[in-house]
């Protein structure tokens, strides 16, 4: 037996009996039965429910819909049968009827959408560029500003952030530097053993370690692990406000987020490179030493024959601005969160990428011009 | 009055070395709104998510429609939390999914129903629990506070449970908000055989709302009863609790 019968269906009337359950369970089977009903116009519509057992929410409502279906006050419904109870329920569904057409939807056009969606991108970028000078111009002015009283730079979060971004950062930094000198010497050795020409093993891992790769592969490092730190960090205080809280005391969070970040970046660059350099040419002399019989002191003569210093300064000199653009593109993208939990997670995927792409282009650009004017 | 649905017996809990509860008991019966009332750092949240299951307790035991926490299957645990849903003190609603979804989705889950009939039954939810129409289609960071109550409540109510557990359901809601959302509850209660347990200290949820309540005071339960009774009670913090000093 269904639990929702047609009895009777004609011109004249229609009549439905409903039988034990009508809730979330048995009304699955019965549906399309109903919106067969529902769509079709009836002068007189009776239902019997004096068999019903059990009414619940989902099926009080199928029912409301139902009845209001046929007509909006109930006119040409006949409900029989109903105990007190279900009768209420019934009641109270028909009072929070929701028509879904009641609420205009904006609907995007299928052809224009992604013209719009176009559009919409570059108006994002175009305020988005002009929210990042904004924040460069407040931090520029900021600077200045605890530039000329120096007592009101915060030392003691540079210090923190210098041991957390810095410090906490060598083991992994290490092992990556050392893995890149081991991998470089590697297949490098194979190469050079074919001229004989084994000595220049340590030319190429110095001048490379030294001059591109310790640099660069310290810098994502860092850029992996800092940039989205610091999304995250201020991304959480613009989102449970405590960046108003600071703003609303006076505390500029510029001051108070961002230059400590920025110059413990600025800071602990160099030092992250140079410790870079050390293990990674490291790698590469152990290389040397197992595949090429080249031995440590050997090494180390030779290096400090062949390999001028300037290579090293020129590392070092990249750091402070890889540093720059980390602190800086995460502290900006964690600014630019509002909202949602979720805009967190969007933007220190955004500021990791950004971190990592400009890292790499102004490595690109700082070799193209020191090529240029010949060093 | 009926049965017992909810039966917390000589529970203490502990965190590290502060003890929050020291041996508590009380008793939820069937189709009651129960309130649990104390001062602010009193455990009252505590208490609420030893029962359904977000914190563990140190000792004593806790009985949920007859099934004892701690001691059940993983399928069972499943089975008994369908009987419940939670209304938390900010909402917590899903922030990738749009008012609707966030009301939708336990029914999706849970049940079998035809894709339009759920549709409806979440306008009717919202509707119900007095979110404007145009909220429909809008995101959670998009919603003003109380309007996040508001669709949580609907979300809460989406699979029509067995018990709802509100924290705080008032807090952050205009005083005609607040009334209108007691109303609610109370009908809600009678109308769909709801058991209602109340975190609160909202006075006006206290003497409109709740059938009995209890309340913790340094650690234990200070009193359990109606609010006729708590009158009758000579205690200093219930008094100041329930302000009965300005009568």
């Amino acid at each position: 037996m269904s639990s929702f019968e047609i009895v009777q269906e004609d011109k004249t009337q229609c009549s439905i009996k409903i039988n034990n359950n009508l809730d979330k369970q048995s009304i699955k089977p019965i549906y399309s039965k109903v919106k067969r009903i529902k769509s079709k116009k009836f002068p007189l519509v009776k239902i019997d429910c004096s068999s019903m057992t059990d009414l619940d929410y989902a099926g009080a409502l199928l029912l409301a819909d139902l009845c209001a279906s046929f007509s909006k006050d109930m006119s040409s419904v006949v409900l029989t049968g109903m105990n007190p109870h279900f009768q209420s329920l019934l009641f109270f569904a028909r009072k929070n009827l929701r028509q879904k057409s009641q609420i205009k939807l904006v609907k995007e056009n299928f052809l224009l959408s992604p013209v719009i969606k176009a559009g919409k991108y570059i108006v994002d970028s175009i305020e988005a560029f002009i929210f990042f000078l904004s924040f460069l111009g407040e931090s520029t002015f900021q600077l200045f500003r605890v530039l000329a009283k120096p007592w009101k730079f915060r030392y003691k979060a540079t210090a923190v952030h210098i041991e957390k971004s810095g410090a906490q950062a060598l083991p992994i930094v290490a092992l990556t530097s050392f893995l890149v000198g081991l991998v470089i010497a590697y297949q490098g050795a194979e190469q050079l053993a074919k001229f004989g020409a084994n000595i220049f093993i340590v030319d190429m891992v110095s001048i490379s370690m030294f001059r591109e790769l310790a640099p660069l592969i310290a810098a994502i490092v860092i850029a992996g692990r800092s940039a989205s730190s610091y999304t995250a960090e201020i991304g959480t205080m613009k989102i449970t406000e405590e960046i108003d809280a600071m703003r609303s005391m006076g505390f500029d969070p510029i001051v108070f987020l961002v230059l400590p970040r920025v110059f413990a970046l600025l800071i602990a660059m160099p030092l992250i490179v140079f410790f870079a350099d050390i293990i990674g040419v490291f790698g590469g002399m152990i290389v040397a030493k197992t595949s090429l019989g080249i031995s440590y002191t050997e090494f180390i003569i030779r290096a400090r024959d062949v390999v001028e210093v300037k290579h090293i300064l020129i590392g070092l000199f990249k750091a402070p601005f890889f540093g720059l653009l980390i602190a800086t593109i995460g502290c900006f993208r964690g600014f630019q969160v509002t909202g949602s939990t979720e805009s967190i997670g969007h933007y220190t995927t955004i500021s990791v990428v950004n971190a990592i792409f400009w890292v790499i282009a102004c490595n690109a650009l700082i070799s193209v011009v020191l090529t240029e004017i010949g060093i | 009055m009926s049965e017992a649905i909810i039966k917390v017996k000589n529970v203490t809990t502990q965190f590290g070395k502060k003890v929050v509860h020291d041996d508590i008991s009380i008793e939820i019966k069937e189709g009651e709104v129960y309130g649990i009332l104390g001062g602010s750092g009193s455990g009252k949240t505590t208490i609420l998510r030893e029962i359904i299951m977000l914190q563990k307790f140190k000792s004593g035991s806790i009985e949920v429609l007859g099934k004892q926490i701690g001691d059940m299957s993983h399928d069972e645990i499943v089975e008994l939390k369908k009987n419940w849903s939670v209304l938390f003190q900010f909402g917590a609603l899903y922030s990738s999914l749009n008012v609707i979804e966030n009301v939708s989705i336990p029914l999706i889950e849970y049940t079998n129903l035809p894709k339009e009939l759920i549709e409806e039954i979440a306008l009717s939810k919202l509707k119900m629990s007095g979110l404007k129409k145009e909220a429909t289609y809008l995101f959670p960071s998009e919603l003003s506070g109380g309007m996040k109550k508001r669709a949580a409540l609907a979300r809460a109510l989406a699979l029509d449970p067995k018990i709802l557990f509100l924290d705080e359901p008032t807090s952050g809601l205009d005083p005609v908000g607040a009334e209108n959302f007691d109303r609610l509850i109370r009908e809600l209660a009678s109308l769909l055989k709801l058991t209602v347990v109340i975190v609160t200290h909202d006075l006006h949820t206290i003497e409109h709302v709740l059938d009995r309540f209890c309340i913790i005071f340094e650690k234990k339960i200070l009193f359990e009863g109606t609010l006729e009774e708590a009158k009758k009670f000579e205690h200093y913090a219930i008094r100041e609790f329930l302000k009965l000093e300005r009568e």
